[in-house]
């Protein structure tokens, strides 16, 4: 075989070393033009909203303040939203997800993994702005006649956490924002689980369960550690979206710039002040110029969380 | 790899193996962990299940009554006139269609660049790091971005410009599944495509293309399934069009946008407009979605 | 890779099917579109004009036409004087439309609840919390008031309709305009905001004790239950379209500049107390004559044809005079090049 293959070589190598030449080329465009990109969207962002920056300085970040009328802006309210919001929708979707991707790559009988994991995968496939719809539609109604009023006869008086669940029933707010955003993101974080934990070689479980480990056992001790980088790479991609999600959340958040001291109280995310404001702002206005400020900070907060997941994750993989 | 690396640790200092009964006891324990936590994961899955049946059934009772024929052979028109979504659908096809058909490729070449070329380097990581803080921009900050360089200067909003728009979206999310599944496939088999002399891009392309094909198509499809119910970055690019047009230098509608301002609408044809066209939008995601499966199956 | 190719023949089809003729695009104001689709119906099919209308907010439309990305503007806000100037626009008023309160309380009906504007204002404030204030209970003597809390509900989306509904509270309320003030999103003090017209109504029906504003259209479309207010003649009046229409005839529009009529709060004994124009923003200047004519011609036929359509959609149509007056001006500021005026 050696013999037939090897006049060929020559020939082929040298054609091959164009190739190649030409498909690492064309690789390491298109990760500059990538680099170029989000560098032009970030550096666009911070030139406008510098009028702002400059305006209230480094209290932007922390004012509370937001009245378009006075013209004075601080972005206090929404960072804090944001954050608050995606991080409950994390401490919600995350066990859930995990409990899906559990059920479909160990639990679930083979003929039935197929259909169930595509149906969880479509769920990733609606639209936002769906999303926001049914949450109005469905969620909000819910959670203002039951879930809320529910919430704060049972949690109401305990101290400590009580205030976290008194208020109006309006049914909108950060709770139900988070909510919406947790059924976004679950099927993302539990598909990349499903496909990561499918990754392992079965030869490793099968001697897992040779020794007679149970099935939560081999999880624990052979897919999670195996996979972990992954898993928490699919979560990170959860978070990313639910730190960005605009549409959805304009539908049940609330708007309202104050801190809102109850779960239930509404408030605000960068991207929904965007979306919600934007239409009636006007071009050089300060308003205008705070908005893309926001959409700066935006950045910021992706680019802080992914480099604490990353630093996280180093030394395990190394 | 052995099974003491787990619940071993918590193991009294007897050991099942001197004591037969703490061994029994631990086994019962340990198998009655494992019922309620699968119990647990069942559960997700059906909450996961019934949220999608929810939202399906919500779409299908609000926009069945609103779906007939002339949905899809009328344009939009104003309330009271009896108007359909052909021009809305028609726009969401083509701008879906040309903004995936620009951001792939350069996704998959991303993605490979990552993978095969730069696992390591600073370069490399930068761009992994991009990537993935482009995933989580909100997309209507995209939009905004693609209105100062496309629309602005060139004095009009443009088809065009929503399906730019949209690849800058379709483009990290294609990227993190391509590395994703590149990255999985073992070095050996790449070691021994190289070992019998074929050249690294064919490498690439023909092997581990091939190897990790499923997991890209479902990225990708992640990809279309985002960009298709994408209304933010579509409002200030291709803004919308009442009437039917199919030029991509002029304003363009799109299901979403006309979406977004029939379901807020004073008219009931409008709104049932919004919720026929939700129900359109959603299950075409979904069929393409279950196709594009099926599609796949016989070479997985 | 099929896709692709899908793709390039789509893309190609239509760039040779090309732009159509006699197109305009306009953009802005959320609240006049309906009315406009509807005459852009009508002016298609008599004369030939086709109106492509994206309602994308009146800040967005003043930003479109100062960028001239778009034919026209469209704001619910009057633009004032000094902008217009700086950018060469002409503005104008198309038709009106009234705000009105919503309120969810079991056992009033619609339309039999008073509110004296100060106490609707104190109601935002969140100095009036309870419906059975009695302040409240004072104005209205033959209703019934529960002890329930008041849920002032407010538009999330900045928006035209918010900037009237303020600018009728500053108005009327010296302390709203000390504290608040009048725009198209306000520092509210109390209460909780939903998107959209539809978003308020579906609130203030989901809480009980709620009260919300919307457009009349959208508070006639959906059966919801309106209030009566005090005008400044100091009559309770209930919002009909009569009522509308005797304030847009108490509105001194001759001497409005710019047309930027005030019909907030207007003198006439039978007026609705929140009542605006909605104007369009044209450039005196435009970089294409036979566009901006067509626009012209789009909205000369609107105020030749339009009014029934206007009226069937709940808005209030413009009296003649406004409208010859629009018509001169279009004569006498839009200039073409060699400065001839292109509206003869």
């Amino acid at each position: 075989m050696s013999d037939a293959t090897l006049p060929l070589r020559p020939a082929g190598s040298r054609a091959a070393s164009v190739g190649d030449r030409f498909f690492a080329l064309a690789a390491t465009s298109a990760g500059v033009l990538v680099l170029v990109l989000l560098s032009a969207i970030i550096l666009s962002l911070f030139v406008e909203g510098l009028p702002s920056f400059r305006a209230f300085g480094l209290n932007f970040l922390i004012d509370t303040d937001w009245d378009p009328v006075q013209e004075v802006f601080g972005a206090g309210v929404p960072i804090f939203g944001t954050v608050v919001t995606a991080v409950l929708a994390l401490l919600l979707a995350v066990p859930l997800a995990f409990g899906i991707a559990f059920y479909l790559t160990e639990i679930a009988p083979a003929w039935f993994r197929r259909p169930v994991g595509t149906a969880i995968e479509l769920l990733a496939a609606v639209p936002s702005i769906i999303y926001g719809m049914w949450g109005f539609f469905v969620i909000v109604p819910i959670m203002g006649d039951d879930v809320q009023p529910f919430l704060t006869d049972w949690l109401g008086d305990v101290p400590w956490i009580g205030f976290l669940f008194q208020g109006a029933p309006f049914g909108t707010g950060i709770l139900t924002a988070a909510l919406v955003l947790a059924v976004m993101i679950i099927p993302f974080i539990a598909a990349t689980m499903r496909d990561v934990f499918n990754t392992v070689p079965p030869v490793f479980k099968e001697s897992a369960y040779g020794l007679g480990c149970t099935t939560w056992e081999v999880m624990r001790s052979i897919v999670v550690p195996y996979t972990r980088a992954s898993v928490v790479g699919g979560i990170m991609l959860g978070l990313g979206r639910a730190l960005g999600e605009t549409m959805a959340v304009t539908f049940v958040i609330g708007n309202t710039n104050r801190i809102p001291t109850s779960l239930f109280g509404p408030g605000n995310t960068i991207a929904s002040i965007v979306a919600l404001e934007f239409p009636e702002s006007h071009t050089g206005s300060l308003k205008l110029s705070s908005l893309l400020a926001l959409g700066f900070i935006l950045f910021v907060i992706s680019f802080i969380v992914l480099a604490i997941s990353r630093l996280l994750l180093r030394p395990r993989s190394a | 790899m052995s099974t003491t690396m787990g619940p071993a640790g918590r193991m009294p200092a007897s050991g099942p193996t001197r004591d037969r009964r703490v061994a029994d006891m631990l086994s019962r324990r340990r198998k009655w962990f494992d019922r309620v936590v699968q119990a647990l994961c069942i559960a997700a899955t059906v909450i996961g299940l019934v949220l999608l049946a929810s939202i399906l059934f919500t779409l299908l009772w609000r926009g069945v009554g609103a779906l007939g024929l002339h949905v899809f052979t009328r344009s939009t028109l104003p309330p009271g006139s009896h108007g359909g979504l052909l021009n809305a659908i028609v726009g969401s096809l083509v701008q879906t269609l040309a903004g995936t058909a620009i951001g792939t490729p350069i996704g998959l070449m991303v993605g490979t660049y990552l993978s095969e070329y730069a696992r390591n380097s600073v370069l490399g990581n930068a761009v992994r790091f991009v990537s993935d803080v482009l995933l989580s921009a909100p997309s209507i900050l995209i939009g905004l971005f693609v209105y100062t360089i496309l629309v602005e200067p060139f004095g009009g909003f443009s088809g065009i410009a929503g399906c730019v728009a949209l690849a800058i979206i379709v483009v990290p999310i294609v990227v993190r599944t391509t590395e994703d599944m590149l990255r999985l496939i073992p070095t050996e088999l790449r070691e021994a495509a190289v070992a019998v002399g074929a050249p690294k891009w064919r490498v690439i392309v023909l092997i581990c293309y091939r190897a990790a094909l499923d997991g890209i198509a479902t990225g990708i499809l992640l990809a279309v399934a985002r960009v298709a119910g994408e209304t933010a970055p579509l409002l200030f690019t291709s803004l919308g069009n009442l009437n039917w047009s199919l030029s991509l230098t002029q304003p363009m509608s799109s299901l979403p946008v006309t979406i977004y301002q029939y379901a807020g609408s004073a008219f009931d044809d409008w709104v049932d407009l919004a919720w026929a066209g939700a129900l359109l939008i959603t299950f075409g995601v979904l069929a393409l979605n279950i196709v594009a499966r099926v599609m796949l199956r016989p070479r997985s | 890779m099929k896709l692709v190719s899908t793709a390039l023949a789509i893309t190609l089809a239509a760039f040779t099917v090309g732009a159509q003729a006699q197109q305009i695009t306009g953009a802005g104001a959320t609240f006049p579109a309906p009315v406009y689709a509807k005459w852009g119906e009508a002016a298609k099919a008599a004369i030939g004009i086709e109106l492509n209308y994206q309602a994308i907010g009146s800040g967005g439309g003043q930003n479109q036409i100062i960028n001239r990305t778009v034919d026209f503007g469209a704001s619910d806000a009057p633009v004032d004087g000094a902008k217009l100037e700086q950018n060469h626009l002409l503005q104008f008023p198309t038709v009106m439309g009234a705000v009105v309160p919503i309120v969810n309380l079991p056992g009033v009906e619609a339309n039999k609840l008073k509110l004296p504007s100060e106490l609707l204002a104190d109601i935002y404030l969140g100095k009036i919390t309870k419906w059975n204030d009695p302040r409240l209970v004072e104005a209205n003597r033959d209703v019934k008031l529960p002890n329930v809390a008041i849920a002032p509900v407010y538009r999330a989306d900045g928006s035209g309709t918010t900037f009237v509904f303020t600018s009728y509270l500053s108005a009327v309320s010296p302390d709203w305009k000390a504290q608040v003030g009048a725009a198209t999103s306000v520092k509210w003090a109390a209460g909780n905001g939903a998107k959209g017209n539809d978003g308020v109504a579906a609130t203030v029906k989901q809480v009980r004790g709620a009260i919300g504003y919307v457009e009349y259209a959208y508070a006639k479309q959906n059966k919801l239950a309106t209030t009566q207010l005090r005008n400044k003649a100091g009559q309770f009046v209930s919002p009909t379209l009569a009522a509308f229409t005797a304030a847009a005839d108490a509105g001194d529009w001759h001497n409005a500049p710019n047309f930027a009529v005030n019909l907030i709060d207007t003198a006439g004994t039978e007026a609705w107390p929140i009542v605006s124009a909605t104007f369009i923003l044209l450039p005196k200047n435009p970089v294409d004559p036979e566009r901006s004519a067509n626009v012209m011609k789009f909205f000369d036929f609107a105020f030749k044809n339009g009014d029934e359509i206007a009226t069937s959609l709940d808005y209030i149509a413009l009296p003649a005079g406004v409208k010859d007056a629009v018509r001169a001006s279009w004569h006498a500021d839009i200039r073409g090049p060699g400065l001839a005026a292109i509206w003869k």
